[in-house]
């Protein structure tokens, strides 16, 4: 059945091509597909082949039903003169019709819950990993396994001046994280969903998974992929404004150059920064402004102005401004505004990056208030 | 007695006879003080086109920003308005009150009333309707906008919302009153209104179908409004509901929304296939088969679809058991589903058949609703829905099961029983050319929509990654295209309200029922004394 479906979609494909030539589209037909990805996972294969096999006895019984149909459409017309019968019920055909269905349904059902009982099965994972939603970037917490320690945040990469159309789109437009999620090849990999603010939903076509991220709850789902490889996906609930904005990219690799990666980012955790330091205006500044526009920029703007009516302005705000409201500035960053977007911050951001970002604020645009908030100050009012 | 057009226009000669029946006030206190049912299925139908052109702008607002990969034409937050106006306005403010109005207009005359139950109340009905759509539209121009949420309206994200979401909320509380006084009005005219003679077994299709869809109206409605009330409380006065943080769970909302979300589904398409099932019959001039196995279907399909509301939520973390149970569930709906498509298969089968356009959208709708029905079924597969809940191959099917099953079906009712209200027929060739238009640009819209959803592309989102860019392009000119030829369909109803070729009472020649045999266009007042119904074909 798989192969008459590609050989079928295939076919489709040159039709649709040619039709697709005629709107002269810069972008070539190369990333054109008519049916799902071929996933690289056990249950993602098993999933596809199941829908491939709905779809032909969809097909299938439509040709009947409808070839049906057709000839009665064209044969018992009263332009060619045919008399209407008179038969309103058949008892026999009526019982046909409604058994037949359930046994094909029945047939239907039992690969069905097999699959499904297989995607199900979370149990003895090697690795697993926290995904955390949040408005609008991915956390990623490697809780057991190899490489058990590792977080990071996995924020959309793509330049804005791609989005707004004022550069040419690169051919991985969209799908481009700052940090991808990096597993090993052939190692079953268990994703725990959980949420900061709303539900966010975290999805990979070709590991046909797509777990909702419930805010205060945790879900499970898994994979395991068998071929190397950069796999894209994107959040699948609606979370808000830049709810487009936050792609899953995970890159599959070998097992030798996964210890190789874990090695680096322990090392790079190391290196971390130091929280006692004490940082210069212009220090914290150039630090601020790269989390500024990583985590504050997609309500708050890069001009500091907001949305009107939506999201509250920082330039020129008494909170970002007033030397009195310091306090507040920092607890407001590090608790966040329950029942507004304003996510608290103080779980996903270290002292160093919350310092940094409050004194972005504080002196960028027109607050030139002049103050540094250290590192220590945030310890303090955590 | 006064004869008057009740779809408007010539005001009316009004009745001299010593009746206490008088015939309509004349201007616009007619249609605000009215109780006749004539009237307000009238206002219900014009209204529910407006709002249907209201919708579609909206629809063309997405379907713009979507041609391209980008942002172009407006930001996220504003296409997320637009997707959740577009969606409550489309479902309660066109297809609802367009089959409300058939209801209201063709109910009494079909079962032998001389009006609605409760005359009044009817009147209340409808006037609620521009009130809550103008909260809707309303909610557009105050601060924050509108509820940027989807319809679903999922907490968290609808707690963060602003102001917008309250006028929303409200504006679902009115839609919910006017549809269960609709509701208690549609069941008891049916049920204690018939002429003499005609039993329940008796009655036309459409009756039965609105007659159990008013029952799930009652009983989702107020399921809604709970579900809305507890976002309000969460919103405002410091409930907790649907915030784990306070003991609640923002699933909960989804299983209650979702209780009412999935019958609503049947409240739309009921009506729908009731439509159908009067105009199929008519056009193969043969009764329609099977028509206690009808009945019956009807009736499972509303009972089973209490049910089944998880299988929107498959994605959530509901357990394996759960997952399975909601699959097997869902399966069930085929069957009964399939058996009326193949009831009006056969009841085409050996007739004497002619395609008026009425015929022609009946044709249309059972191609496509069919394709819904299969995409439905394909979705309904836990294992291979995952892979596809969120994408555009749920708006793609939905799509079919709305626009090409609600609307189509609501096009067929409205051609064929145009010429029963306007007493004049309309212009065949442009309605023949309205349907060969909708049905081109429909699928094109919406048929590609498969081929990105499985591709992967989600829902809800302004901007895409490029390999998407082909389908949403083709995509795109389909939209405008099914948009701009509902404009004919404007021009046509206005044009047959105008004068044209006289309609005689029967209209149609193999139109069965107490509804042709009265005048076309139908007095103001009919069956003032009950006919008496001897039946019709072979029942």
């Amino acid at each position: 059945m798989k192969v008459s479906m590609k050989k079928f979609a295939s076919l489709a494909g040159v039709a649709a091509s040619g039709i697709g030539s005629l709107f002269g589209s810069t972008n070539a037909w190369a990333d054109f597909q008519l049916n799902m990805h071929e996933p690289v996972t056990e249950a993602g294969r098993r999933a596809y082949e199941l829908h491939n096999d709905i779809s032909l006895i969809c097909l299938a019984i439509f040709i009947v039903v409808f070839g049906i149909l057709a000839y009665s459409l064209i044969k018992h017309r009263k332009s060619k003169g045919h008399k209407a019968a008179d038969f309103h019920e058949h008892l026999g055909i009526e019982i046909a019709w409604t058994v037949i269905p359930s046994i094909i349904l029945v047939l239907i059902a039992i690969p069905a819950t097999k699959t499904l009982v297989h995607m199900r099965d979370t149990s003895e994972p090697a690795i697993t990993i926290k995904a955390t939603g949040y408005q609008w970037k991915w956390g990623y917490d490697y809780l057991k396994g190899e490489g058990e320690g590792i977080k990071f945040l996995s924020v959309q990469a793509t330049p804005k001046e791609q989005i707004h159309n004022q550069a040419d789109k690169a051919h991985n437009y969209m799908m481009t994280v700052d940090n991808p999620l990096v597993v090993p090849v052939n190692a079953k990999v268990r994703i725990l969903t959980t949420a900061n603010d709303v539900i966010h939903a975290w999805a990979v076509p070709a590991f046909a998974v797509k777990q909702d991220a419930v805010p205060g709850f945790i879900r499970d789902t898994w994979f395991k992929a068998d071929k190397e490889g950069t796999y894209n996906g994107q959040c699948s609930e609606l979370c808000g404004k830049d709810h487009g904005y936050m792609p899953i990219v995970v890159k599959v690799v070998s097992a030798a150059e996964y210890s190789n990666w874990v090695g680096e980012q322990k090392k790079k955790a190391a290196a971390g920064d130091d929280p006692a330091k004490t940082w210069t205006l212009d220090e914290a500044m150039a630090r601020g402004e790269k989390v500024y526009n990583a985590n504050c920029a997609s309500c708050h703007q890069a001009n500091g102005q907001g949305i009107p009516g939506t999201f509250p302005p920082l330039d020129g705000a008494k909170i970002a401004k007033a030397a009195a409201q310091k306090g507040n500035h920092i607890g407001t960053v590090l608790h966040g505004r329950p029942g507004t977007a304003m996510a608290a911050f103080g779980a996903q951001l270290s002292d160093t990056e919350i310092a940094t970002v409050i004194t972005y604020e504080r002196n960028a645009w027109s607050n030139k208030t002049g103050e540094v908030i250290q590192p220590a100050d945030v310890k303090a009012a955590r | 007695m006064a004869h008057e057009h009740a779809l408007g226009g010539h005001e009316g000669q009004v009745g001299h006879d010593a009746h206490e029946h008088h015939g309509p006030p004349s201007g616009i206190m007619r249609w605000i003080t009215t109780t006749n049912h004539k009237d307000i299925g009238s206002m219900y139908l014009w209204f529910s086109f407006i709002m249907f052109l209201v919708g579609g702008a909206m629809a063309m607002v997405i379907r713009a920003e979507l041609f391209q990969p980008g942002l172009q034409i407006v930001s996220p937050e504003f296409f997320n308005q637009m997707i959740t106006l577009h969606a409550l306005i489309m479902v309660f403010g066109a297809i609802m009150p367009a089959f409300v109005g058939f209801s209201n207009w063709m109910i009494p005359l079909m079962i032998g009333a001389s009006d609605m139950a409760f005359a009044r109340m009817n009147n209340w009905s409808f006037w609620i309707l521009p009130v809550a759509s103008f909260l809707l539209i309303l909610s557009m121009f105050v601060p924050g906008g509108a509820a940027g949420t989807g319809w679903t309206m999922y907490p968290p994200l609808s707690i963060q919302m602003g102001m917008g979401m309250d006028l929303a909320i409200f504006g679902i509380h009115l839609l919910g009153m006017s549809s269960i006084m609709g509701g208690i009005n549609i069941i008891t005219t049916i049920l204690n209104m018939r002429a003499p003679g005609m039993t329940l077994m008796k009655m036309p299709m459409f009756c039965w179908t609105w007659l159990i869809t008013a029952f799930l109206l009652i009983a989702s409605m107020p399921v809604l409004a709970g579900a809305v009330t507890m976002l309000l409380t969460d919103r405002h006065f410091g409930t907790s509901f649907f915030n784990a943080a306070g003991g609640g769970d923002p699933v909960l909302f989804q299983h209650i929304f979702w209780f009412f979300g999935h019958p609503e589904v049947y409240i739309i398409a009921l009506p729908a296939f009731g439509v159908i099932s009067q105009v199929i019959p008519t056009f193969s001039r043969k009764p329609i088969f099977g028509y206690a196995s009808m009945v019956y279907a009807i009736a499972a399909i509303a009972i089973i679809s209490f049910f089944v509301w998880a299988h929107h939520m498959y994605v959530t973390g509901i357990p394996l058991t759960g997952q399975l149970y909601f699959m097997y569930a869902t399966m069930i709906i085929a069957v009964p589903t399939g058996v009326k498509v193949f009831n009006w298969v056969a009841t085409m089968w050996k007739g004497s058949l002619s395609f008026e356009t009425p015929m022609l959208f009946a044709l249309g709708f059972l191609f496509m609703f069919t394709l819904g029905g299969f995409s439905g079924l394909v979705l309904s597969l836990t294992a291979v829905d995952v892979m596809l809940q969120e994408t555009y191959y749920v708006i793609a099917h939905f799509h079919y099961v709305m626009v090409a099953g609600a609307l189509f079906s609501a096009y067929a009712g409205a051609y064929y029983w145009l010429p029963k209200w306007t007493g004049y027929m309309y212009d065949e060739t442009l309605g023949k050319i309205h349907f060969w238009l909708s049905l081109i640009f429909f699928n094109m819209t919406f048929f590609v929509q498969h081929f990105l959803g499985l591709a992967g592309m989600p829902r809800r989102v302004p901007d895409y990654a490029l390999q998407f860019t082909e389908f949403n392009q083709i995509s795109t000119i389909g939209a405008f295209g099914l948009g701009i030829s509902q404009l004919l369909f404007l021009y046509i109803v206005l044009k047959a309200r105008k004068g044209g070729k006289k309609a005689t009472a029967e209209v149609w020649d193999g139109a069965q029922g107490l509804e042709w045999t009265v005048p076309s266009p139908a007095p103001y007042h009919t069956f003032e004394t009950p006919p008496v119904f001897e039946g019709h074909g072979k029942h």
